[in-house]
């Protein structure tokens, strides 16, 4: 096993172990909700006002 | 010996808007809009394009051959890239670049290009006419477009050895170079009726292998167009991938695939992983499995999902750098930020989606596409979600959803503004670049093998550029500098 093998099977390892801290770790968690809820607030704000014209009229030819 | 690798990356624009809807008009105004600005209003030459060709030699394996259009704007920029009108999108085609972090940078640029495009037009334009773009790949109604990338690859390189190698790769790339996509568009994507998908493209794949790009896409496109001496090259053509809006995935997505064409062409195709019994099949089915841990049987009797070869993939691209250095592909510095990043993505994807929603795009847009179906409590085919799909994509900053999710930059507002304007300095695009910078008014035309330039009293003539490698800036900027008119420059060439 090479040494970046080795460093990152650590690294993986690890991942597999954060995984499982987040899961209890709840400022982590808060932190992440109050993010995507900043982020919502902001998207409520900028998206097209007419979601359903925006979508309908949206249409492509083919490419390539 | 792995050839240098060469790469590039191009984008067809979805568009929308415009005087009167036609996609062809407003793809043209957009072209046009960034012609009129006074850089450049030079037009593409199409001597030597041969997309109909094969690289299995097999002519007439289908009955399309695609059509190369000769009539609609066309240009080409000073920066090395091709901006025109491609069907019915505004496409960037980058520069050729020396590097996958160089190519991010111009893919970068290409969407600073068309947001200047785009400003240009709609100023021309009153506001119920404006004209949008969205670097995406479908319209969510079973249209699609494409991303292109394209690699340099040595002609000795056997086509039948580049498809038993890379198959395992471009059908399981997705799990993090995915763009994400609300639901399907397809009759067998929307049997499975799935909420969100890894990527854009995958559900459009029908065929492992083909000529096609428009119709039955396979998954390997055999295009054979060298755009450059054939006799030493080839260009491997790959039509599978997502426009990305995250740059490290566009990083990695040419790293990754740069890192295992030069391996290829070192060690042959059998140290690659068994690919799916059923490519078409396993490509679709990994795009529907956000959980990444759906398999396939793959050629070896084995079950793996797409995770599954995408790490047996990181680690063969492991030893060959260990081994070998990766040079054909980056210096040392670049060529291990890409194995880095390819794996903490990976990892992410698989044990903490949250660590790389910041750079996977699926991850990204799938947050807040159930965030902001939880909140509403909407239905999985409300349209606000499809419309949140759509506007990620969207490159004006004041609409964009990408700019607003943390997306980490690679390259920096400096760079891209200096990108816009410049040539990569090694690679022929160097050359193509500073011709059209510096003798607009004695070139005819220009394309990617050779420049044209009318002197005004004689015949024209073409300077042919057969290897991508030369016409770089160490060896033709001296010579640029001392000759301040075309007829200097082509005067010092005959010499």
């Amino acid at each position: 096993m090479t040494e970046r093998e080795r460093i990152q099977k650590q690294r993986t390892e690890r991942a597999k172990e954060t995984t499982q801290d987040v899961s209890v770790d709840a400022t982590k968690g808060d932190q992440l909700k109050a993010e995507l809820d900043d982020l919502l607030d902001e998207i409520d704000e900028v998206l097209e006002e007419n979601a359903e014209e925006f979508v309908r009229n949206y249409v492509q030819k083919g490419g390539e | 010996m792995a050839v240098e690798k060469v790469v590039g990356i191009e984008t067809e624009y979805g568009i929308a808007g415009g005087p009167d809807l036609d996609p062809i008009t407003s793809s043209s105004i957009i072209v046009n809009a960034y012609a009129r600005q006074g850089r450049t209003r030079i037009n593409w030459d199409f001597h030597g394009e041969t997309p109909d060709l094969d690289a299995r030699g097999l002519p007439g394996l289908t009955s399309f051959a695609p059509v190369v259009e000769t009539h609609l704007a066309n240009t080409v920029l000073t920066n090395g890239a091709r901006l025109y009108v491609d069907h019915a999108h505004p496409e960037y085609s980058s520069p050729e670049c020396r590097t996958p972090r160089e190519a991010t940078l111009y893919d970068v640029a290409g969407e600073e290009v068309m947001r200047r495009a785009l400003t240009v037009a709609n100023e021309s334009l009153e506001p119920h006419q404006a004209i949008t773009l969205y670097k995406n790949n479908s319209d969510g109604k079973g249209n699609s477009y494409g991303t292109h990338e394209n690699y340099l690859l040595s002609r000795s390189t056997d086509f039948a050895h580049v498809i038993r190698a890379m198959v395992p790769h471009f059908v399981s790339r997705q799990v993090v170079l995915g763009a994400g996509k609300v639901g399907a568009e397809t009759e067998h994507g929307m049997e499975s009726r799935p909420f969100f998908q890894l990527s854009q493209r995958a559900e459009f794949f029908e065929e492992i292998v083909g000529l096609e790009t428009t119709l039955k896409r396979p998954i390997i496109n055999t295009r054979d167009e060298p755009h450059s001496d054939a006799e030493r090259f080839r260009r491997l053509h790959v039509i599978i991938g997502d426009a990305n809006m995250s740059q490290y995935a566009t990083f990695v997505k040419l790293g990754s695939t740069a890192l295992l064409l030069a391996l290829l062409e070192e060690r042959g195709p059998d140290v690659f992983p068994s690919p799916p019994r059923h490519p078409v099949r396993a490509v679709r089915a990994y795009a529907l499995d956000t959980s990444l841990e759906v398999t396939e049987l793959c050629d070896d009797d084995k079950q793996r999902t797409a995770w599954d070869l995408q790490d047996e993939l990181w680690t063969l691209a492991l030893g060959f750098v260990d081994s070998n250095g990766g040079a054909a592909v980056g210096d040392p510095a670049e060529v291990s930020m890409i194995l880095d990043q390819w794996r903490e993505m990976l990892d992410g994807v698989r044990y903490d989606p949250d660590s790389v929603a910041d750079r996977v795009d699926w991850v990204a847009k799938l947050r807040i596409v159930r965030g902001y179906r939880d909140r509403h409590e909407l239905n999985d085919d409300d349209v606000k979600l499809q419309a949140i799909d759509l506007q990620y994509h969207d490159i004006r900053p004041q609409r964009s959803l990408a700019q607003r999710v943390g997306l980490r930059a690679l390259v920096d507002d400096d760079q891209v503004r200096e990108a816009v304007h410049n040539p990569p300095r090694d690679t022929r695009a160097f050359f193509r670049g500073q011709c059209v910078a510096r003798y607009p008014d004695q070139i005819a035309a220009a394309n990617w093998d050779s420049v044209v330039f009318d002197l005004g009293d004689g015949p024209l003539q073409r300077v042919p550029m057969m290897d991508p490698l030369r016409g770089t800036a160490a060896l033709t900027e001296d010579l640029l500098k001392v000759c301040p008119t075309a007829d200097d420059l082509l005067e010092a060439l005959d010499r």
